[in-house]
């Protein structure tokens, strides 16, 4: 077991994770899915800068479920990282480190983590309700509009995921 | 000719679809914990036994099973000697549609559903698909099913030759769970329609998803057969290889013309939040 901390302090910390590794997450961490992807990717393409500093950053391809009273965040599993492929290598050029979601990426993801030097984690799909008690906070950053597909810092302590894609171009899924 | 009120539909509808996403029936379950049984690759199952955890938390701490609480599909069986007294409500769609939409709020469901060119959220995570079948019974059947995306979007259909067969019927569900692969959050239930029309076969298909963990069919040892040969896949858990892929497949059939053999896969992931009740 690896842990790992976001916003990543310096790149060399990614050195050490191999595909395979469970890995134990904290810090601060941004989420994303389709929607909140088509929109950072429309500013990039008209030149505009985008509403939040991805640098360093861990982007985790999830859409929580409201919470109940009492609760910080309702159900919060990883949703289908395929469908950001055309979406993420823009996001990776800005400075982001990292993704979570669940399931294969394409080989273009696969280059594109030993070219940018970035990370895939694969956390467990439909265990929303899991990994609920890894999650210590959540703040909307942008597009509310979005409701549950608006873009949200989760902080969390000891988030569950195993490497999948690590920076010297090894795929979990094709490793085994 | 049995009355039956909208408010009682609301409100068993309303309670029913906040259960289905918290508590998943004994027999679904009990699919999942022989697989993890059986499964020996360490990685899947290790996923397995978060998965059990998964759905004892979501039981115990009242969190959804997943966050995707999914689009709510609902099979009603009309019998002919009712008469449904609609209220304040237009239709029994509006009043299916109510029912549903309070049972998000108060179950604190996540609103998934958008308009499908704008993708405008509706809010109120409905319209619910809905499908009417009649019976000749004096009741109000409801099946309601709380279907992810990720499995939804994998699933396939096509027009067969006759000729093609039993065999061509088979190499279609095989290539389809392999094509999906990793995605749609296996270990998978399987629904397989076959027969009827084009659009026929893919409402057989979920009906038969409906159908998973019920009495056996006629086909029982053909689809312990195709669950045997899924297996072989080796896509296991989450993709992460292993002995178990499918939990398991049914089919539903219905005539279908002489130039066609029209056969649809719907793939589900293992979380199938399924419930049913009648008035």
């Amino acid at each position: 077991m690896k842990n790992i901390y976001f916003p990543l302090k310096k790149e060399k910390d990614l050195e050490k994770l191999k595909v395979g590794d469970y890995v134990l997450i904290s810090g601060k961490i941004l989420t994303a899915r389709d929607a909140a992807h088509k929109k950072l990717i429309d500013d990039i393409k008209k030149g505009k800068s985008i509403p939040l500093n991805i640098k360093n950053a861990l982007i985790y391809y999830t859409g929580p479920s409201p919470a109940p009273p009492g609760k910080i965040v309702g159900s919060i599993g990883p949703t289908t990282s395929e469908r950001m492929d055309n979406l993420t290598i823009p996001l990776l050029k800005l400075g982001l480190k990292a993704t979570m979601g669940k399931g294969e990426r394409s080989e273009k993801i696969v280059k594109s983590c030993k070219i940018f030097k970035a990370v895939y984690f694969i956390t467990y799909g439909g265990c929303g309700a899991y990994l609920n008690q890894f999650v210590k906070g959540i703040k909307l950053l942008c597009f509310e509009e979005l409701g549950p597909e608006g873009i949200y810092e989760l902080e969390v302590i000891n988030f569950p995921a195993i490497v999948g894609i690590d920076i010297y171009g090894n795929n979990f899924y094709k490793f085994r | 000719m049995r009355k039956i009120y909208s408010d009682e539909i609301v409100e068993k509808l309303s309670e029913t679809i906040i259960e289905i996403n918290y508590k998943l029936p004994k027999e679904i379950k009990n699919c999942i914990k022989t697989a993890y049984m059986n499964e020996t690759e360490k990685y899947s199952k290790k996923y397995l036994d978060i998965i059990l955890k998964n759905i004892e938390i979501a039981e115990k701490k009242r969190i959804p099973i997943c966050q995707d609480t999914g689009l709510t599909i609902v099979f009603v069986e009309i019998g002919m000697d009712i008469k449904i007294e609609k209220g304040k409500y237009k239709n029994l769609e509006e009043i299916i549609n109510k029912g549903v939409e309070i049972g998000s709020k108060k179950g604190f469901l996540r609103n998934s559903i958008v308009s499908a060119i704008e993708r405008k959220n509706t809010g109120s995570n409905t319209p619910c698909v809905i499908h009417f079948l009649l019976n000749d019974s004096n009741k109000l059947k409801f099946t309601i099913i709380a279907k992810g995306f990720g499995s939804e979007n994998k699933s396939r259909i096509k027009m067969l030759k006759p000729s093609e067969g039993k065999k061509g019927i088979e190499n279609f569900i095989i290539e389809t769970v392999k094509k999906a692969g990793s995605f749609p959050c296996p270990p998978l239930f399987i629904g397989v329609g076959i027969g009827g029309s084009f659009e026929k076969a893919a409402i057989l298909s979920k009906y038969a998803l409906s159908r998973i963990g019920k009495e056996d069919s006629k086909y029982r040892n053909w689809e312990k057969e195709i669950i045997f040969k899924i297996n072989k896949l080796k896509i296991g858990p989450s993709g992460f290889g292993g002995n178990i892929t499918a939990l398991d497949l049914k089919i539903e059939t219905y005539p279908t013309h002489i130039a066609g053999l029209p056969v649809a896969v719907n793939l589900c992931c293992w979380a199938h939040r399924i419930g049913s009740f009648e008035i």
